[in-house]
């Protein structure tokens, strides 16, 4: 299996590179912290669940923008062309999403922990089912914003482009996702929340499927 | 499709359902009582706004292929006259819920899945807007392209089935099929899809000739051109090469 091999090699260099230099991680966990600690000045105290469960998933989109679009924008020309010449253009983008869902998965548990404790007056009755949603808004993130990461960076106009491009596409995602939390927060049972979650792991195949049959096109410059 | 037998059949089609529309007879229902004309308006926007973004992807798929810059073209013309569509179905619905809803925009689930999808395809055009290399801009907003396509699909036919609203067809409220027992907006309502679908196609295929010609004109060695500015220029200056080419178109 090259593939899988060329994946596990790049994702340890992904790992390697953040681990040296811990730059992507401690400052998009520095922004998630000073944010929600900015909300709780502002806010003092959420009295609504609702509110509660919006402003989390608030938090959590613009952090996963700052994180997961660092994983092409910040590649130099160079870097690019090295990984171009040594790897297949599926095992950069399989290898940037598993990695970017790694992240994220890392930065949305300590940010809902630090949530949970900022705003101590209200933690979801389903905890389990709440952390499932931060598990499928973990991956849908970052299998979104990295292509779309990868558009940006191609175009050359990164900062602006990208979320102008992300946001249309993330809007559907995380409206389920806030359905799916909120279904959490109110503490329905299981049965209710099967759609959702169906609909969400049907959404990110259909993006990882169209994503790996397009990235090839846009990797060969 | 050179042949004008279609768009004579697109424009009779249209005004037909434009006259018949507003004076042939429908079922009366509470609530909706006469702005049920609106089906035959507004309905068979959003279906030539279909037609036409899939159009697009089509030509985007072929132009990664390809690599030509007339797929490149026919993509974004058609996305530019499927936007027009788009625009004017939220209009003739927002028109619509005035009458019935009693707001112009009262953030329906349909309404706000709709005015994403075309969100979208703004941000296609500006995707296009950012890049100036014209091969690089073909590729990338190719790819963008086909990569909003799957989520348009989501955003109009998946996600408002999941969420309550007003819209007619949705959360209990009684759909099209409902609607005509007697069968009299059959009538009506297939010719205005088929028209619409006509005259929306029949746009793009103007605005991409238009564009087209521009291109041809505007690529400094085209061909005919070219052999003029040869033979009559030899400096390298390119105001005199600018000058001479006006003088010989």
């Amino acid at each position: 299996m090259q593939l899988a091999k060329e994946v596990k090699y790049l994702i340890h260099k992904e790992v390697l590179l953040e681990w040296r230099s811990k730059y992507t991680i401690n400052g998009v966990l520095l922004y998630v912290v000073s944010t929600i600690f900015t909300c709780y000045l502002s806010f003092v105290s959420l009295g609504d669940k609702l509110t509660w469960n919006a402003l989390f998933w608030i938090i959590m989109l613009f952090a996963s923008i700052n994180g997961v679009s660092k994983s092409f924008l910040q590649e130099t020309k160079g870097q690019q062309l090295y990984s171009y010449i040594l790897a297949s253009p599926a095992a950069v983008l399989i290898s940037k999403t598993v990695y970017n869902t790694l992240l994220m998965l890392v930065l949305t548990t300590i940010a809902l922990g630090f949530y949970t404790l900022v705003f101590d007056s209200f933690t979801p009755p389903d905890l389990v089912m709440y952390y499932i949603a931060v598990v499928l808004g973990s991956i849908s993130f970052s299998t979104v914003f990295t292509m779309v990461s990868a558009i940006a960076s191609k175009a050359g106009n990164g900062g602006m482009l990208m979320a102008i491009l992300s946001f249309p596409i993330i809007i559907p995602v995380l409206i389920l996702l806030i359905k799916l939390a909120k279904n959490a927060v109110d503490g329905l049972p299981w049965e209710n929340s099967y759609d959702e979650i169906a609909m969400l792991l049907v959404v990110n195949v259909l993006m990882v499927a169209t994503s790996l049959l397009l990235f090839p096109y846009l990797w060969r410059d | 499709m050179n042949k004008t037998w279609w768009k004579i059949l697109g424009s009779v089609l249209v005004i037909y359902t434009a006259i018949a529309g507003l004076l042939l007879g429908v079922p009366h229902l509470a609530i909706l009582n006469e702005t049920i004309r609106n089906l035959y308006f507004h309905v068979p926007m959003w279906f030539a706004m279909i037609v036409l973004f899939s159009i697009s992807v089509f030509y985007s798929v072929k132009s990664l292929s390809t690599k030509s810059e007339i797929d490149d073209i026919k993509a974004v013309e058609s996305v530019n006259a499927g936007i027009v569509f788009g625009v004017l179905g939220l209009v003739t619905g927002a028109i619509w819920a005035k009458y019935t809803w009693g707001q112009f925009w009262s953030f329906d689930p349909k309404q706000n899945f709709a005015a994403i999808s075309i969100l979208l395809y703004f941000a296609y055009l500006i995707l296009r807007n950012a890049i100036d290399e014209e091969q690089k801009r073909a590729k990338i907003s190719a790819i963008y392209n086909i990569f909003a396509f799957p989520m348009m699909v989501v955003l109009l036919f998946v996600l408002p089935r999941l969420k309550d609203s007003l819209h007619p067809g949705n959360g209990g409220n009684p759909g099209f099929n409902s609607y005509d027992l007697d069968s009299r907006m059959r009538m009506v309502f297939y010719p205005a899809c088929l028209g619409w679908i006509l005259i929306g196609y029949w746009v793009y295929t103007i605005r991409f000739r238009i564009r087209s010609i521009e291109t041809i004109t505007n690529t400094p060695d085209y061909g005919e051109i070219k052999g003029i500015r040869d033979s009559f220029v030899t400096d390298e200056n390119q105001s005199t090469t600018n000058e001479n080419k006006q003088q010989h178109n």
